[in-house]
């Protein structure tokens, strides 16, 4: 791998930066490999470099039907926080942003995560309550979080309009300072040069079409696109396309598929210095630093793979963002898009064994899976190599539905579905 | 937004409508004789198709009635809506 510093960004000036080499190979699918991961997103491949630089699982491959990141990883606003109600998920959420406080070093790749802070609007009774409740909750769990008055938040955040006459007026926030945002595709790029230069095949253009079994039933092979592949085991982060790919092994999962949107604006001069979001009314905005307004709003309400959505699920958003930042009224907006979505009933991801053995899953991050990305990778990838969960992600099981241990965080999910 | 045809009042937009989710699941006559298995079934395993899709929708802010549609989800495209109780309809070239 070609290191990235400094020295060597002045060396590569002297000859015109002519010497700089792909990122990572471009390999042709062999036979077979001792593990494969299903789908190139951010968590697919933070599974396969943390597989081999944590557990020594270095014939592998990452099979991406796409693009590196073009699915969710690509699509999403880059909220990172880990201010969850409950243990498990304070646990799961604060694991990954561990992880994220020392990614781009250990990764050697800027993913320009900026711990700006995020504030969540309260703008009623029920918020103001419900986040009170969360904030201790995440402090008894070691997580930062604290509550902030109307004034203390438009102190934190100026553009923030807090005058009382608002249709849904904030009556306070809850604050966690060490969240913030990272650059989506560079998670995505980062993690996969990594991985390949630990010797990890990377095959882009190559899509699952099924799974085939032993006689014991357990895993011995994927068909795709450009061949069959041999393989013991397969982890499948495929977000919203799990039940179809799950499926091919015959396996259900409490899973719904749903289209998320997000939209930027015209790029303007750094106006806009956290990240705020509302789930009562449905917004949530931080700014990139190209200078775009980055927006996310709601889910549609019907399931779907069509990474469309309707419009006025974007203007519903817009209202509630031109209520609550007077000053973006006349802003036009530069592009809009969808991302499928996989929701499970509790709003809590499933990271575990299933069924079959030699098949992994990690899926059901619904629309807030992007700030776990490190923490799920590590944690698949340990599920994978010891055939049994870090004690992170032993909570998230598939079997929890069955059982009744159900971690319910609609509260906290920030999307309401 | 969609364009939805309830079988009782015509075409009408997306938003007078709620979504009901995966159709044809019925309730279990005898709750307490089904298995643990057979219960996780009923509360949480959804088909979740890529493709054509049987599901509920409410004309909530019309006639008010449930009805159930057939949509291919790769298109977002109906391929029938029928009334609640009649079975899903056969086919469809979607
Ligand atoms: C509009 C929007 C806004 C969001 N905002 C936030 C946010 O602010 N904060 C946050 O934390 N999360 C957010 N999310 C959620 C977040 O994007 C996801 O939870 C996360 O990126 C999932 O990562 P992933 O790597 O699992 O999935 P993806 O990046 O979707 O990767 C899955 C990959 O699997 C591939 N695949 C699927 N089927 C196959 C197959 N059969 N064979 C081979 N490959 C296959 C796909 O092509 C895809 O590239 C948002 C999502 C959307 C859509
Ligand atoms: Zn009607």
């Amino acid at each position: 791998m070609q290191k990235f510093s400094a020295l060597e960004l002045f060396r590569q000036g002297l000859s015109g930066q002519s010497g700089w080499r792909p990122q990572w190979r471009n390999p042709e699918p062999k036979a077979a490999y001792d593990a494969v991961i299903i789908g190139g997103g951010g968590h697919g491949l933070g599974a396969a470099y943390y597989l081999a630089k944590q557990h020594g699982l270095r014939n592998i491959a990452v099979l991406e039907k796409g693009w590196l990141g073009g699915g969710n990883t690509g699509r999403n606003t880059t909220i990172i926080r880990s201010n969850y109600l409950f243990d498990e998920s304070a646990a799961l959420y604060d694991h990954a942003l561990k992880l994220w406080e020392g990614l781009s070093q250990d990764l050697n790749y800027n993913v320009m995560f900026s711990q700006r802070g995020v504030l969540m609007l309260a703008h009623t009774v029920h918020d103001v309550q419900v986040f009170k409740r969360h904030v201790h909750a995440n402090r008894a769990n070691g997580v930062d979080n604290e509550w902030l008055s109307a004034e203390e938040a438009k102190a934190f955040c100026p553009p923030l309009n807090i005058q009382p006459n608002m249709r849904y007026p904030v009556l306070g926030g809850a604050l966690q300072r060490r969240g913030g945002t990272a650059r989506h595709d560079a998670v995505a790029w980062g993690y996969a040069r990594a991985a390949d230069a630990l010797g990890v095949d990377i095959i882009e253009n190559c899509e699952v079409t099924a799974i085939r079994r032993n006689a014991a039933g357990a895993v011995e092979a994927v068909e795709t696109t450009r061949g069959v592949i041999k393989t013991p085991k397969i982890g499948v982060s495929a977000a919203g396309h799990t039940s179809v790919v799950l499926g091919m092994a015959g396996v259900r999962l409490p899973l719904e598929s749903y289209p998320l949107q997000a939209l930027v604006s015209e790029p303007i001069k750094p106006v806009f210095p956290c990240v705020v979001m509302s789930n009562t009314i449905h917004a949530y905005i931080s700014q990139s630093d190209k200078g775009e307004l980055v927006i996310g709003a709601g889910t549609d309400v019907y399931t779907s793979y069509t990474q469309r959505g309707g419009l006025h699920i974007n203007q519903h958003t817009l209202e509630a963002i031109c209520e609550l930042f007077p000053m973006f009224r006349r802003m036009r907006m530069l592009r809009n898009w969808g991302g499928i979505v996989d929701v499970t009933p509790d709003r809590s991801p499933i990271i575990a064994k299933t069924s079959v053995p030699g098949l992994y899953v990690n899926c059901g991050w619904g629309t807030g899976g992007f700030k776990a990305t490190p923490g799920a990778a590590h944690t698949l990838a340990w599920t994978i190599a010891k055939d049994e969960p870090h004690p992170i992600n032993a909570p998230f099981t598939i079997e929890r539905f069955r059982d009744g241990f159900l971690i319910d965080e609609a509260a906290a999910a920030a999307v309401a579905h | 937004m969609l364009l939805i045809t309830c079988p009782y009042c015509g075409p009408r937009p997306e938003l007078e409508f709620s979504h009901g989710g995966e159709a044809h699941i019925a309730r279990p006559e005898k709750p307490s004789e089904l298995s643990i298995e057979d219960w996780t079934q009923y509360l949480y395993l959804r088909a979740n198709p890529k493709g054509l899709h049987a599901e509920r929708w409410r004309h909530l802010h019309g006639c008010a009635r449930f009805f159930n549609a057939l949509r291919d989800t790769t298109t977002d495209q109906f391929v029938a809506t029928y009334k609640a109780g009649e079975p899903r309809p056969t086919g469809g070239a979607a």
